[in-house]
């Protein structure tokens, strides 16, 4: 078999960070960090997603084709968020009527 | 002709569409990745229909946030954590062609997943008690605005719930890979399908990684 079985100590390792970070994110919302929640509350989110893409999800030993496809993902929703919150976001800048 | 030299030789990890095992098996990988991408887009629609509005009312959105029970949030993730540990180590006793391993491993990733769906049921239940559940007898105290308190709970609904249906699912399809599994179907030559439920269930892990900040975390401290 060519597939890569990764050890149980690694697993364990990444599941007992995931379970940190949850900890983490929950205590610090409780500190008042103003528009910087958000930010941190976030980033924690997106490290587990990393997590548990590349550990769990086996994206470390993905093909190149894989990557690149979920990578894609973010590119197209990036797209769909940016493009959206351009318009709701700068809504009442110019001023024009019937906006 | 060629076909009737292949049939003999088909077997579940090759089947005669296949050059290589290989092939089959990145092929179906990858197939259940191209799905996820939908499934981001799917509940991407809905992560920026909460930040539209939640910018739009962002004091209703967030007295409403914290009206939900974070520690209640904090350890139902943590459930969805540990059932997403124990179906990796599924996978893993899959590859390594232990069938005893992947069945206790396969009942613990359903019975967390349905530790998660009954927690889930309770706070929906306490929203009802609450009445915080969109429609005629909705009232959230202390808002001045109905229309905006109402949104944040249609959205928390629509999320929440979408991602239960996705549990849901997930429950079925751990039930029949168990079944499978029973059956000896599975061997460390052909696991796919216990690999590519994997990957399903661990995405629908990550939904939540990103909906629990979003819908009971944020605004905490302002309380």
């Amino acid at each position: 078999m060519s597939e890569h079985v990764d050890s149980v100590k690694t697993y364990t390792v990444v599941w007992l960070i995931l379970l940190a970070l949850t900890g983490i994110t929950t205590g610090v919302a409780y500190v008042d960090l103003g528009d910087f929640s958000v930010v941190i509350a976030l980033l924690i989110a997106a490290v587990k997603m990393l997590l548990v893409a590349l550990f769990f999800m086996h994206m470390r030993h993905s093909t190149k084709l894989t990557q690149l496809a979920a990578a894609g993902a973010f590119l197209w929703l990036f797209i769909m968020m940016a493009f959206t919150l351009a318009d709701v976001w700068t809504r009442g800048l110019v001023g024009t009527q019937g906006r | 002709m060629a076909e009737q030299a292949h049939a003999p030789t088909e077997t579940l990890a090759l089947r005669e569409q296949f050059n290589t095992a290989e092939q089959q098996k990145e092929s179906s990988t990858f197939g259940m990745w191209v799905f996820l991408i939908t499934e981001v887009m799917f509940f991407g629609g809905l992560f920026l229909a909460y930040t539209v509005y939640r910018n739009t009312y962002p004091v209703v959105f967030a007295m409403a946030s914290t009206s939900l029970n974070a520690v209640i949030g904090a350890l139902n993730t943590a459930v969805l954590l540990c059932s997403s540990f124990t179906m990796v180590m599924a996978v893993r006793a899959a590859q390594l062609g232990r069938r005893r391993a992947l069945i206790w491993f396969l009942i613990l990733t359903l019975f967390l997943g349905l530790v998660f769906l009954g927690v889930k049921a309770y706070e929906w239940n306490q929203k009802f008690v609450e009445h915080h559940v969109p429609g005629a007898t909705f009232h959230f105290e202390g808002a001045a605005e109905q229309g905006p308190a109402q949104l944040f709970f249609s959205l928390y609904f629509a999320m929440t719930g979408l991602h239960a249906l996705h549990m849901v699912v997930g429950a079925g399809i751990l039930s029949w890979l168990l079944f499978h599994a029973v059956r000896g179907r599975f061997t460390a030559e052909y696991m796919t399908p216990v690999d590519i439920a994997g990957l399903y269930w661990h995405f629908v892990d990550i939904i939540w990684i990103f909906l629990f900040p979003l819908l009971y975390l944020i605004d905490r401290h302002m309380r």
